[in-house]
C-alpha cells in the first residue's frame, strides 16, 4: 500500500468519524433542551408558594422524563453500541444533568436518595455496560452532587418559606450522603473536584439547623407539625 | 460575622459529628449503596494503573528498539541488527498482549488514554524496522494483523477449559497517525547520521520519503486529532532539514572527493545548528 493510499484511507475513517460525531451533537442538543425544561418545572419549588405544589410540579417533570426517554432511544441509533465510551464526552454533561433532575424528583417525592438502577430507568437506559447504552458510575454520583448543592440551596429557601421542619430532614439526608462518599476513593478527576464541594453544601445546611435551633424554630415548627 | 461563626463552630461540629455516627450505620442503604460503587471504582481504577504501567514499559522497550536501529549505518552486517530488533519488537507485542488481556470484555476507549502513548511508541519503532527494510510505509493492517494473541497454550489448558482463544489488539488509526508523525523525526535522525556516514543515496530515498508523508498530512491537515496538527509543524522542520541535506550533497558532490564528503557536511550542519537556535 502507498503512502498515498494509507493516508486517504485514513482521511476516510476521521471524516467518517466527524460525521458520527456531528449527529450525536445535534441529538445531545435536543437533549440539553428538554433537560433546561425540565429543571425550568422544578426550579419553582424554591419559590413560597411552589412548596404547596412539590407533587404537581414532580408529576409533571415526570411527564417531560417521557420525552427524554424517547430522545436517548434515538441517540442510541447514532452510533455502535460497543463504541459507548469514544463519544462518550459528548452527552456526559447532559447525562449528568439527567440523572441530577431524576435524583432531585425522586428526593423531593419520597426524601430518599435515589438508586442507580431508578436513574437507569427513568432515562430509559441500563446500569451494565455489557447491556448497552448505560449510565456510568461517575455520573450518576455527580448527579447526586449536583443534587446536593440544589438542596442546600432548598434548605435556605424552605426557611423564608416558613417550612422550618425541612432543613433537619434535609440536613440528615446529606450527612448520610456525605459519609457515603467518604466510603469512596476517589482519584484525582472532575468527581473529585465536584465531591470537595459537597463539604460547603454540608457546612450551609449545617448553619441553617443551626440558626434555627438557637432561636426554638426547629422546635417550634415539630410541635406544630404535631398538632 | 467571622467570630459568631468561628463561636458556633466547636458545638456544630459536634453534632455535625454524632449525625454522621448515627447515619453511618452499615445498614443504611445509602451506605451500602456507596459500599457497592467503592468497589466498581476501585476495580476501575486499578486496572487503569495496571494499563498505565504497561503502557510505560512498552515506551521503554519502543523507544531502546529505535536507538538499535539507529545503529544500522554504523555497523556492516545490518541484518544482525535488524533481527535483534525484531526479537526486541516481540517483547513489546507480549506485552500489548497483555493489555489485550486486559482489556477482553472491556471497552477499548474506556482506557484509551492510559495505553496510546506506549502504543504510539510503538508504531514509531515498528514502522522504523518496517522502513529500513522494505523502504515503504507500513500499513495500519500490517499492524494490526501483528497484534493477534493466542493465549499461552499451555497456561490456557490448565486454568481454562476452552483452550486457546485469540486475542486481538487493535491500533485506532488516530495512534497510527501519530505514531507515523513521530516517525518521522526518527526518519530525519537517520538521514543526518547517514551522510555522516558517506553513505549518498539513502538521504535522496528519505527525502523523498519523508516528502510524501508530508502531503499526506497536509492532505489529512486538520480534520484530524488535535495532536495532529501539533506534530506537523516538527514534521516540516525534519522535512527541511533533510532537504536542506539533499540540496548540499547535489551541491557540494560534485566538487569534493566521496571521501571527504563528511567533512564538508559536517562543517555545514554546525553552521546551520546556531541559526536554528536562535529561530
Amino acid at each position: 500500500m502507498s503512502v498515498t493510499e494509507m493516508f486517504s484511507y485514513i482521511q476516510g475513517f476521521l471524516s467518517a468519524d466527524q460525521d458520527i460525531r456531528e449527529d450525536i451533537r445535534k441529538v445531545v442538543q435536543i437533549l440539553e433542551q428538554t433537560a433546561r425544561e425540565i429543571l425550568t418545572v422544578l426550579q419553582s419549588v424554591h419559590q413560597p408558594s411552589g412548596f404547596k405544589e412539590i407533587p404537581s410540579k414532580c408529576a409533571k417533570a415526570r411527564e417531560l422524563f417521557c420525552t427524554v426517554r424517547t430522545q436517548i432511544a434515538d441517540l442510541k441509533t447514532k452510533f455502535p453500541v460497543e463504541q459507548y465510551y469514544r463519544f462518550h464526552e459528548h452527552w456526559r454533561f447532559v447525562l449528568q444533568r439527567l440523572a441530577f433532575l431524576a435524583a432531585f424528583v425522586v428526593y423531593l417525592e419520597s426524601e430518599t436518595l435515589v438508586t442507580r438502577e431508578a436513574v437507569a430507568h427513568i432515562l430509559g437506559i441500563e446500569v451494565v455496560r455489557e447491556k448497552g447504552f448505560h449510565l456510568d458510575v461517575e455520573d450518576y454520583l455527580a448527579g447526586v452532587l449536583i443534587m446536593a448543592s440544589e438542596l442546600s440551596r432548598l434548605a435556605v429557601n424552605s426557611v423564608t418559606a416558613g417550612d422550618y421542619n425541612r432543613p433537619l430532614r434535609i440536613s440528615n439526608f446529606i450527612n448520610e450522603l456525605d459519609s457515603g462518599f467518604r466510603l469512596l476513593n476517589l482519584k484525582n478527576d472532575p468527581l473529585r473536584k465536584r465531591y470537595d464541594g459537597l463539604k460547603y453544601d454540608v457546612k450551609k445546611i449545617e448553619e441553617v439547623v443551626y440558626d434555627l435551633s438557637i432561636r426554638g424554630l426547629a422546635k417550634e415548627s415539630e410541635s406544630g407539625g404535631a398538632k | 460575622m467571622n467570630k459568631r461563626e468561628g463561636e458556633g463552630c466547636p458545638r456544630r461540629n459536634a453534632d455535625a459529628v454524632q449525625d454522621r455516627e448515627m447515619s453511618a450505620n452499615p445498614s443504611s442503604p445509602v451506605i451500602a449503596a456507596f459500599k457497592v460503587f467503592q468497589q466498581e471504582l476501585d476495580t476501575k481504577h486499578d486496572k487503569y494503573e495496571r494499563l498505565v504501567k504497561m503502557s510505560r514499559d512498552i515506551t521503554i522497550e519502543s523507544k531502546r528498539t529505535i536507538f538499535l536501529l539507529h545503529r544500522v549505518t554504523s555497523v556492516p552486517e545490518a541484518e544482525d541488527v535488524l533481527s535483534e530488533a525484531d526479537v526486541k519488537l516481540d517483547g513489546v507485542r507480549q506485552k500489548i498482549g497483555q493489555i489485550a488481556e486486559e482489556l477482553r470484555g472491556e471497552d477499548i476507549h474506556q482506557f484509551h488514554r492510559a495505553f496510546t502513548p506506549g502504543i504510539q511508541e510503538y508504531v514509531e519503532a515498528v514502522s522504523f524496522l518496517h522502513y529500513i527494510r522494505h523502504r515503504s510505509l507500513i500499513s495500519l493492517e500490517e499492524i494490526n494483523a501483528r497484534l493477534v494473541f493466542m493465549r499461552a497454550e499451555k497456561g490456557a489448558a490448565e486454568t481454562m477449559p476452552l483452550g486457546s482463544q485469540v486475542l486481538t489488539f487493535q491500533v485506532t488509526p488516530s495512534d497510527y497517525l501519530l505514531g507515523v508523525a513521530d516517525l518521522t523525526g526518527e526518519l530525519m535522525r537517520m538521514c543526518i547520521s547517514s551522510v555522516g556516514n558517506g553513505d549518498i543515496d539513502t538521504p535522496f530515498q528519505l527525502s523523498q520519503f519523508l516528502r510524501q508523508i508530508h502531503d499526506g498530512f497536509s492532505y489529512i491537515g486538520n480534520t484530524g486529532p488535535y495532536e495532529v496538527s501539533k506534530k506537523l509543524h516538527t514534521l516540516r522542520q525534519s522535512l527541511g532539514k533533510v532537504e536542506d541535506a539533499c540540496y548540499t550533497l547535489r551541491v557540494r558532490g560534485s566538487e569534493i572527493p566521496k571521501h571527504m564528503l563528511a567533512d564538508v557536511f559536517s562543517s555545514r550542519t554546525t553552521l546551520i545548528d546556531p541559526e536554528e537556535g536562535v529561530v
